[in-house]
Order: structure tokens, then C-alpha cells, then sequence
């Protein structure tokens, strides 16, 4: 190979072990429990698998799920598009503060996300004592549910938005404006167009990280069955009562949808790649033409 | 003499809306909740805040979290090179997909990978069964702990390793070689020194992580006192007890650990940027 006259290659033993040790490895720690999910699942037949779902805590976990990122998923999405368009498009003091501070929640442990809320709204809590008089339950009810998980998932969007809104220059922006459009048809017909791609992984990834915590929700939520439990903490009460089939059952749609999300997420990171290398073949060309 | 203005002037219309709604919504969810952690710990007396944080049973959590941390950063950081510089250097047939499966403990809920370690580790598991004869305890042992947070800390360190390992300089590497370096030389003294700021950087991301991990840790773990108890597993068993003050204490030291490594991985990231900028100049 040419390459090896460059002497940037590595001999193929090299190459033979190292190759072999990543699929050792990534085949040891991702495939084999990714695996395990789905055979413990099925391990005592089809019927039984289907007949987890029929349950009624199962579905209300499930529908509780869906709830949950429907209500938190739409919300940092709108965060995100206002954050992004306020922090990109202008030039301000303490704008670098600001965008360490979005990313915060990614630094705090889930186990402390969900304790923060309960020090604010639950009985002995800041607010407890005023919120027990008008008869507002937040902590151990499904409110304390969705706030704990509006702030694990707060970052996805905002983050993904920000650095590829700074990336591109506002000149697009300036010239809808002096052709005579709304700051709202500004923002929907150039700036949204633009940033599509980007804003959709943001979601996708803020969706799976919505239905999938586990920590925050575990202890904001008081584990009522029926009532303030999502698929992963019904996976766990399942788990802890040894009904693993079940457990793996339910555990498996998430599985499910963690595989949906590698697939997405894999689509639209080659589209931004794309995208990324056309914009700079156009810059090349201009750079050329001077 | 004027004031130095807060925001450049511009065409484009709506920052107050939109960076005072911006704003508005970070507070209330994350700075408000976030400051309530610690005017609590000022409620608590300095005796009984340190009487909770030295506790032998904290101490014992804080020694499982931080060891088995740091192993399972440490074995990423070996085996996420390999794996790293595979997928970037090498074509081989599936790197595509393994490529994508690295994002797998992101996406993959915590409490599915607890259990699926749990029961591939127990000693009737597949691999568990396979370590028993030599007289290997994974599950319900610190090694468990380990492993679960090995798991969830592996794509932190592929994923900062491969952009560096794609940024190397060909012509380096070329004119080592030709100047008659073995591959091992030009490893050690090219490419080593120009990758370390992100292994260093994807390993106390890995770390950081791990210090928080609870739901794939406490189905692995067996959860017993002073011997498999993560700290934030203490964390939700004082809170369960109604000890609010005592969950506090423990949850601000966690959090003051995580805060400090962000604070480390960024002085570490600026240090190199300038140390390598200058040598280039």
C-alpha cells in the first residue's frame, strides 16, 4: 500500500490486535448486555412477552412516559430556538457565562437533579408548607415527574443550536430584514431552515434522555404504582419484586427505543456532515473566484 | 467618559424577548432549585454538616465511588484509545455499526443497563458464570460497581479520542518515519503528545460522570453499607428517611467533586491550547 511508504501506517499485527481488542471490547460492554435484554425478554416465549403489556401498571407506566416528554421535550425545544437566537445572533457582555450555565444540569448527578426539587416543593421543602395549603402536590405526584426531567433534559436542544447558530453569520439574516421582513418570517423562513438538522438531533436526543431517566424521577416520584411510575422505575419495581421476564420486557421497548435513537442520531450526523463539507466546497469556491 | 455597552447594536430585532424569556426559563428551572441545595447546607451547623460528610458509613461511599471511578476511567481510557483509533484509522468490515453502537450507554435508560449487566454478571449469568470458578465476584462486589461504571463512562473517552486522532498531522507522522523513527518512536513522540490533552479530557469526563451514576450502578452493586453503597445511593436513602439535611450534606460534596473536574477539564483544555499554540508559533 502506498500509504505505508508514507509511514503513516501501522504494521498489520498492529492493526490485526487493535481491531481485534475493539471488538472484544465494544462486543463485552455494548452488545452483549444490549443482548441480554432482549433473550431474558423472551425467555419464556412470545406469549409471555406480549401478555407483560397487558398489565395495567405497565401501561399507565407507559403512558405516563409519553406524558412526561411531551410535556418536557416541547419546552427545552422552545428554550432552545429563544436561547439560541438571543445568545447567536447578538454580540453581548457575559454571553460565554451564560452558555456555561445552560450546560450546567449536565454536571449535576441525576440523584441531586431530583433532590433539588424535592428541597423545594416536597413537605419539609421551601414552598412545602404553602403549597400543602392550597392543596398542590408537586414532589411524589407527576408535576415533580416532569420537572425533574425538564431539568435533566435541559441542555440537548440549546446546545445543539448555539455553536452551529454562531457558526453561521447573520448576514442571511440582515438581508431578510432589508427586503422588508418580520423579525417572526425572518426567523421561520432563514434562521429554522438552516438550523433544521441540528434542532432535530437536539430533540431526539433530549426525547431519549426524557423517557429513559431514571435517577431524578426515581426520587421525585414516591414509586406509586398506577400512578407516578415511568417505564424505568416499573422496570425497576418489577425487577425488585423478581418478576424479571416482565422487567426485561418493559425494559426492552426502552431498549427499543435507545436503538431508534443510534439509528437517528447516525442518519443525522451524516447529513451535517454533508452539509458541513458543501457549505465549505462553496466557501473553497469563493475563496477561488478572488 | 461613557460606559463600555452591555450589547453591540444590531438590525435584527427580538434579544430582549428572547434572551429575557431565555433567561427567565433558566432560573426558574435550574438556577432557583440548584441555589435551594445550598441555603440549605447554610441551615445546617458546621458540627453537624461535617458530623454527616465524615461519617464512616459517607466515608466508606465516597472511597467505592471515587475508586471505582477512576478504575472505570482508567480502563476506558486504555481500551476507548483502541477502540478510537480503530474506527478512525482502520476500514474493516462492521466499523460502521460499531461506530454508532458507541453512543449506545447514552442513549440506552440507566436502569436497563443496570439490570442487563446485573444479569450478565450474577453468578449464574453468562459471564459471571464464567469468572465464579476462579473465584471472581462481579455483581454484588465493588467489582460490579466498577464495571457498571465502565460501561457508562466508555463513549466519553471514544468520542473526545477520534476528533483528535482525525486532527493529527499526516506530514508529522511522514517526516518522523522518514527521519527514520520506528512506528513506535513516532507513537510515543508525535502522536502521544498531541492526543493526551484528549484522553486527559475524555477521562475526567468518563470520571465525572461515573461520580453521579446511580441507575445503572444500584441493580449491579447489591447495595450494602459500608461495603457496595455508592454515595448516591446514601443520597436517596437519608432522603427516604426524611433526613433532608443529611442527603444535602453528602449531595453538595458530590456536587462540589463534579464542578471542580469540569473546572480541571477546562484549565487542562486551555493549558494545552496555549502550550501548543505557542510551540507552533
Amino acid at each position: 500500500m502506498r500509504a505505508n511508504a508514507l509511514g503513516r501506517s501501522d504494521p498489520s499485527w498492529l492493526r490485526a490486535l487493535l481491531i481485534a481488542v475493539t471488538v472484544l471490547f465494544l462486543g463485552l460492554f455494548l452488545f452483549l448486555p444490549l443482548l441480554t435484554v432482549f433473550l431474558e425478554a423472551l425467555r419464556k416465549g412470545l406469549a409471555t412477552y406480549f401478555a407483560s403489556f397487558t398489565d395495567r401498571d405497565a401501561r399507565q407506566a407507559i403512558l405516563l412516559t409519553l406524558l412526561t416528554a411531551a410535556i418536557a421535550v416541547p419546552l427545552n425545544l422552545a428554550f432552545g430556538l429563544v436561547a439560541s437566537w438571543g445568545i447567536a445572533k447578538f454580540e453581548f457582555k457575559g454571553k460565554n457565562f451564560l452558555i456555561t450555565l445552560i450546560d450546567l444540569p449536565f454536571a449535576v448527578s441525576p440523584v441531586i437533579a431530583g433532590l433539588i426539587y424535592v428541597l423545594m416543593f416536597g413537605a419539609q421543602g421551601w414552598f412545602g408548607p404553602s403549597l400543602e395549603a392550597h392543596h398542590i402536590q408537586i414532589i411524589f405526584a407527576v408535576p415533580g415527574i416532569v420537572l425533574a426531567t425538564m431539568f435533566v433534559t435541559f441542555p440537548f436542544v440549546a446546545r445543539e443550536l448555539i455553536p452551529l447558530m454562531q457558526e453561521q453569520d447573520t448576514e442571511e439574516e440582515y438581508a431578510a430584514i432589508s427586503l422588508g421582513a418580520s423579525g417572526w418570517q425572518t426567523f421561520r423562513r432563514v434562521t429554522l431552515p438552516n438550523v433544521k438538522w441540528a434542532l432535530l438531533y437536539g430533540v431526539v436526543l433530549c426525547n431519549a434522555r426524557a423517557m429513559g431517566e431514571f435517577g431524578a424521577v426515581s426520587v421525585v416520584s414516591g414509586h406509586i404504582r398506577g400512578l407516578t411510575d415511568t417505564m424505568p422505575l416499573h422496570v425497576e419495581i418489577l425487577y425488585n419484586e423478581y418478576n424479571f421476564v416482565a422487567a426485561f420486557a418493559v425494559a426492552s421497548l426502552l431498549a427499543l427505543l435507545a436503538l431508534a435513537t443510534l439509528i437517528a442520531k447516525t442518519a443525522l450526523e451524516a447529513r451535517l456532515e454533508s452539509r458541513q463539507r458543501a457549505k465549505e466546497a462553496v466557501d473553497m469556491e469563493i475563496v477561488h473566484e478572488y | 467618559m461613557r460606559l463600555p455597552k452591555f450589547k453591540q447594536s444590531s438590525v435584527l430585532p427580538g434579544f430582549g424577548l428572547t434572551l429575557g424569556l431565555a433567561i427567565l426559563y433558566l432560573c426558574l428551572i435550574v438556577l432557583i432549585p440548584l441555589s435551594g441545595l445550598f441555603l440549605k447546607t447554610a441551615t445546617i451547623t458546621w458540627g453537624r454538616f461535617w458530623e454527616v460528610v465524615l461519617n464512616p458509613r459517607a466515608l466508606a461511599s465516597y472511597r467505592l465511588t471515587f475508586g471505582a471511578a477512576l478504575f472505570g476511567a482508567g480502563v476506558n481510557a486504555i481500551f476507548g484509545f483502541a477502540v478510537a483509533w480503530s474506527l478512525v484509522r482502520y476500514r474493516f468490515p462492521g466499523r460502521r455499526i460499531l461506530d454508532a453502537a458507541v453512543d449506545l450507554p447514552f442513549a440506552l435508560p440507566t436502569a436497563v443497563s443496570g439490570i442487563a449487566l446485573t444479569a450478565l454478571y450474577a453468578p449464574n449469568g453468562w459471564i459471571g458464570r464464567l469468572l465464579a470458578p476462579y473465584g471472581i465476584k462481579t455483581a454484588f462486589s465493588p467489582l460490579g460497581v466498577a464495571v457498571a461504571m465502565t460501561f457508562i463512562g466508555l463513549p466519553f473517552v471514544v468520542r473526545t479520542l477520534q476528533p483528535a486522532i482525525e486532527d493529527l498531522d499526516a506530514g508529522m507522522e511522514e517526516a518522523a518515519s522518514t527521519l527514520g523513527a520506528s512506528r513506535f518512536q513516532t507513537f510515543r513522540q508525535v502522536i502521544f503528545p498531541f492526543i493526551l490533552p484528549a484522553a486527559i479530557t475524555g477521562f475526567a469526563m468518563a470520571f465525572a460522570r461515573a461520580l453521579g451514576e446511580y441507575g445503572s450502578v444500584i441493580f449491579i452493586s447489591g447495595n450494602m453499607p459500608m461495603r457496595t453503597e455508592i454515595s448516591s445511593l446514601l443520597i436517596v436513602t437519608k432522603l427516604e428517611q426524611y433526613d433532608y439535611a443529611g442527603a444535602t450534606a453528602i449531595a453538595v460534596v458530590i456536587l462540589m467533586a463534579s464542578f471542580a473536574l469540569l473546572l480541571a477539564i477546562n484549565l487542562t483544555q486551555w493549558w494545552f491550547s496555549r502550550r501548543l499554540g505557542r510551540s507552533r508559533a
